[in-house]
């Protein structure tokens, strides 16, 4: 059910019908936004709109609308995600606008977040990445007791937090290089950071790093422009254990 | 070597190449700022071109001098590739962004800090390098020993207002640079921890700060004539 209410609203969204057209803005009037809506059932609301008039809907990436896979990309008014701190734009809620507000809506912007159509970008360069490394290798049989592997519980903390990565590309969006450091640092230090991860340490961080570089992503500038905006909070600790890690596996591997 | 081209080519590798170039420059920023101290004793000059004749005379110090342009050179070159590498990374710009409220300025543009800093650089050593080591400079005598008077040599190239207003232009982006480049340099070297990050930041914010203060005091009070 769509609720309603009485925010008015000018929305800019970029539309493009495939990855080779051009593209362009288009301006949208909506109404009859609650505030309690999230930034995904405006957008509903829009395309339900455009449907009955048979126009094409807005292309937008989206699956769970309960922030945990990381689909929902889109660049709202300069911000990834929107103006919410550590939020994805399915958790984003209308209330963070006012009435009357012009909201501009725009794609990830990336050379290796190609546009598929309207704010769609294609993120298998992320996928790229973890096959490059981002697993460990176990043979197949028993499953092991989960307890025979000790672990510290700082080391455990640590994992679990850069584990939460959604693979979103925010990080990417947000950067002024359109740099994937931090993703890939928290794939990195996830398996890094645990004893099952330490026999393959060296080589997936060579790879992972390899991989990302061949993807076309930026170099890191330390602007911490990634960390500010992704809906996990994942940090900036992460790239910098990335590069221990890297320079430690070249001159010591 | 094959493994180590491949290093200084990665994404990582230029970082690093950028944060151990940064420190030496950081390093060399605290003995030239230490030497020139040297003019606030007010004495004429006297410890101060003692303390430059050192530094132009000593063995070690010339063959660090060395040390010092490769590294400038190598931080130059470094980072005006990463910084034209950007708009490779991102062809299609953004209609709206908010970068300031997610990352400040002077982070978003130590590229053009930099080429500021670059171009101050350039009249810099055509004041006071070219002639002390190349085209001549006039002398003192200090207890039976010639040194160069380099700072007569900047009582006169302070005396120019508009030299001084680009001197602290230049020192201005210098520390604006650094506001950044310091506690940044750390972190491409992978030295970021809970304990250590936070002195890192405070002693960089300090430096970048007071550094430049000092560099700016040279030209200001010379041109004011209180250092005389
Ligand atoms: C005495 C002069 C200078 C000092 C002390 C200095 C210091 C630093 C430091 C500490 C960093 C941080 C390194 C890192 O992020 O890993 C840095 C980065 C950088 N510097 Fe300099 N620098 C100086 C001059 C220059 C000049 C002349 C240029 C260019 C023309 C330049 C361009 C850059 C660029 C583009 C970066 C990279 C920024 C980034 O990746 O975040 N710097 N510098
Ligand atoms: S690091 Fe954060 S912003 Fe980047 S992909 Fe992972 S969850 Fe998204
Ligand atoms: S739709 Fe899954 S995180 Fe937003």
């Amino acid at each position: 059910m769509i609720m309603s209410g009485d925010m008015k609203l000018t929305l800019k969204v970029w539309r493009q019908k495939n990855s080779s057209a051009k593209g362009a803005f288009e301006t949208y009037q909506v109404d009859g936004i609650s505030k309690d809506m999230s930034f995904l059932e405006m957008f509903d609301v829009l395309n339900e709109r455009l449907i009955s008039e048979g126009k094409e809907p807005i292309a937008f990436d989206h699956d769970c609308r309960e922030g945990i896979c990381g689909m929902c990309s889109m660049y709202i008014n300069g911000r990834a995600h929107g103006p919410w701190k550590g939020t994805t734009t399915c958790q984003l809620h209308m209330r963070a606008f006012n009435d009357g507000d012009t909201i501009v809506v725009e794609p990830w912007r990336s050379v290796a977040f190609p546009v598929v159509k309207d704010l769609v970008v294609n993120r298998s360069a992320f996928d790229r990445i973890i096959q490059a490394g981002g697993y460990i290798s176990v043979n197949t049989g028993n499953a092991v007791d989960a307890n025979s592997i000790l672990i510290d519980k700082p080391d455990a903390d640590k994992a679990f937090a850069a584990a939460a990565c959604i693979g979103c590309g925010a990080c990417v969006a947000a950067c002024p290089n359109a740099s994937a450091m931090l993703f890939t640092s928290a794939k990195v230090s996830h398996l890094a950071l645990l004893p099952q991860g330490d026999p393959e340490r060296k080589t997936r961080v060579n790879n992972m790093v390899r991989q990302m570089d061949i993807e076309g992503f930026g170099m890191c500038s330390n602007t911490g422009a990634c960390e500010a905006e992704c809906p996990k909070e994942i940090s900036l600790e992460n790239i910098a254990r990335m590069n221990r890690e890297y320079v430690s596996s070249v001159f010591a591997g | 070597m094959n493994w180590f081209t491949a290093f200084l080519k990665s994404s990582i590798g230029r970082k690093v190449v950028m944060g151990l170039t940064g420190i030496f420059l950081i390093v060399f920023l605290v003995v030239h700022c230490g030497v020139n101290a040297c003019i606030f004793v007010n004495d004429n000059g006297e410890t101060f071109n003692k303390a430059a004749h050192f530094m132009g005379s000593n063995f070690f110090i010339r063959v660090a001098e060395i040390g010092l342009f490769a590294g400038i050179l190598l931080h130059i070159v470094q980072g005006l590739l990463l910084w034209a590498d950007k708009s490779k990374r991102r062809p299609v710009g953004y209609n709206k962004t908010a970068g300031s409220v997610t990352s400040t300025w002077y982070s978003r543009s130590m590229g053009l800090l930099g080429t500021l800093i670059l171009l101050f650089l350039i009249l810099h050593l055509k004041h006071f390098w070219v002639p002390s080591r190349i085209t001549g400079l006039g002398e003192v005598m200090y207890e039976q020993e010639k040194v160069l008077n380099l700072y007569s040599e900047m009582k006169r190239v302070f005396s120019e207002l508009w030299v001084v207003v680009v001197y602290v232009l230049g020192v201005i982006s210098l520390g604006y640079h650094l506001m950044h480049g310091f506690q940044s340099a750390f972190q491409s070297l992978g030295w970021n921890h809970p304990k250590y990050t936070p002195l890192i930041k405070s002693l960089g914010f300090g430096f970048s700060i007071l550094v430049p203060l000092i560099f700016a005091a040279m030209p200001l009070l010379m041109y004011l004539e209180i250092i005389n």
